[in-house]
């Protein structure tokens, strides 16, 4: 496949790697924002092949993982109510809420849909003028355009009957929470590339300038990884913090304009709690006062949600940087893909659930066994 | 959920509202909008995420990474210590 294939050459990775241990002399430690990168990296072992001066970090950047407790309960109860038919991504049916998930609720005879578009759930209101169709509308800058051109169109088309529950987040205040956070060891970023495909590149060089980190927006390629990493490090030995492009296929730096005027009609810029993380200012998005009518949350009257977060869960230091998923008790014991404490444990970004899928096979080298492991990722399918 | 792959234009349905094309991933084909790509042309190649195209794929960045991915090391080979590499290659540090 074209774009895939040229990305993933082994020679080019060797030539690619042999430069980055040319270059880096001291310890370095970077982070990569996006869940799909971190997916990249262990699936291909990336973190392994790297010389041992260079650390990967994996960052916040898996949107199932954050979408906070009280908004996942708040999913439940609403997907629960007669009259109603639930939309989400695949990836959010088996993330825990506080004593079940949807994929529980629908078991119960919640009418939960998994769409793979926004529009999905927008024809669905179309097609049952009689029913309540509400869309989970999570994810960050990547997945905004699609969840407002949904509400867009729902507007347009004079549907009555269609509503976003939101909790979407943005990337650069999460680099900022990360940055002024005590415990930070992050000295570079791997910027996400499909989040700067519609944002562009304009809001962090003010991040680089002023916490003294190279920002690198990092494609999900093999080659594009190791290139992300190669010009972070290169940036840190010259004792450097620029923004650079190493996904210039994909990224322009004014990102795409007519996205960004769209997330611009329908959203404004809100404050947001992070599961396993907290409170960032500024740091998602919820629906304008245009379209009120359109959000889940008022038109659903959710009140007394109590949430509770199982106690030996470690994935907001996971979502953090802090510890490794390996390091957290619970892993591969009580928590599994099958029996996930966290969410972190369930979507295939989530840093958990890529170690369980990849390197707990060093373990488990039977072709038997890695297949079991991998049923257990997907046990909807 | 927020992967976006590439995928290669292989139709485009200028009737439709908002603007929706067919989108051939490696074989297997997927109905996009287009509504963020409006001057997109078929045959090129654009980033698809939850059934939206939300960038095209520039060709000639792509074949500028590949060629200095390319000639990485090269330099080194034609410049460099030509003993230390020996032995790199031995595996001896």
């Amino acid at each position: 496949m074209k774009y895939i294939d040229e990305f993933n050459d082994p020679s080019l990775a060797r030539r690619l790697l042999d430069e980055i241990r040319a270059t880096a002399t001291r310890p370095w430690a970077l982070m990569e924002v996006c869940g799909g990168q971190t997916h990249s990296i262990i699936r291909h072992g990336i973190d392994q092949l790297l010389p041992d001066e260079v650390e990967l970090i994996h960052g916040p950047g898996c949107p199932v993982c954050v979408t906070p407790l009280d908004v996942i309960d708040k999913a439940l109860e609403i997907a629960a109510r007669p009259g109603v038919i639930f939309c989400s991504f695949g990836d959010m049916l088996r993330v825990p809420g506080t004593d079940r998930d949807l994929f529980r609720v629908k078991g119960e005879g919640g009418d939960v849909r998994v769409v793979y578009s926004p529009l999905d759930a927008l024809e669905l209101a179309r097609r049952n003028p009689d029913r309540d169709v509400v869309f989970f509308a999570i994810g960050f800058e990547t997945t905004a355009p699609a969840n407002a051109m949904a509400v867009h169109q729902a507007r347009r088309l004079g549907l009555t009957n269609f509503s976003l529950l939101v909790s979407h987040v943005r990337v650069p205040p999460a680099i900022e929470a990360i940055m002024t956070a005590p415990a930070c060891r992050v000295q570079g970023f791997l910027a996400a590339g499909h989040v700067c495909s519609v944002m562009g590149t304009a809001e962090y060089p003010e991040l680089a300038e002023r916490h003294g980190v190279p920002i690198v927006v990092t494609g999900f390629e093999p080659l594009d990884i190791l290139e992300g990493i190669r010009r972070a490090v290169r940036q840190l030995e010259r004792g450097e913090h620029r923004v650079e492009n190493a996904y210039a296929r994909a990224v322009r730096e004014n990102g795409n304009p007519a996205a960004v005027r769209m997330i611009e009609e329908v959203f404004e810029v809100t404050d947001r709690n992070w599961r396993g993380i907290g409170r960032i200012p500024s740091s998602g998005w919820r629906l304008t006062d245009a379209f009120r009518a359109y959000d889940a949350e008022h038109r659903f009257d959710v009140t007394g949600i109590r949430t509770e977060e199982p106690a030996e869960c470690r994935s907001g230091e996971v979502l953090q940087g802090l510890i490794k998923p390996t390091e957290c008790a619970a892993f591969g014991t009580t928590c599994t893909p099958r029996t996930p404490l966290g969410a972190t444990m369930v979507s295939s970004e989530g840093a958990c659930a890529a170690y369980y899928l990849y390197r707990r096979m060093n373990d488990t080298p039977t072709p038997q066994a890695a297949r079991a492991a991998r049923e257990e990722m997907n046990p909807v399918a | 959920m927020c992967l976006a792959v590439p995928g290669k234009v292989v139709a485009i349905d200028d009737s439709t509202d908002p603007l929706t094309g067919l989108i051939d991933f490696g074989g297997v084909q997927k109905q996009a909008c287009l509504e963020y790509v409006p001057d997109v042309r078929v045959g090129e190649y654009v980033i698809v995420h939850v059934g939206f195209a939300l960038q095209r794929l520039d060709e000639e960045s792509a074949l500028a990474s590949l060629k200095l991915f390319e000639e990485l090391g090269l330099l080194e080979e034609e410049f460099g210590d030509a003993w230390a590499q020996a032995a790199k290659e031995a595996g001896t540090p």
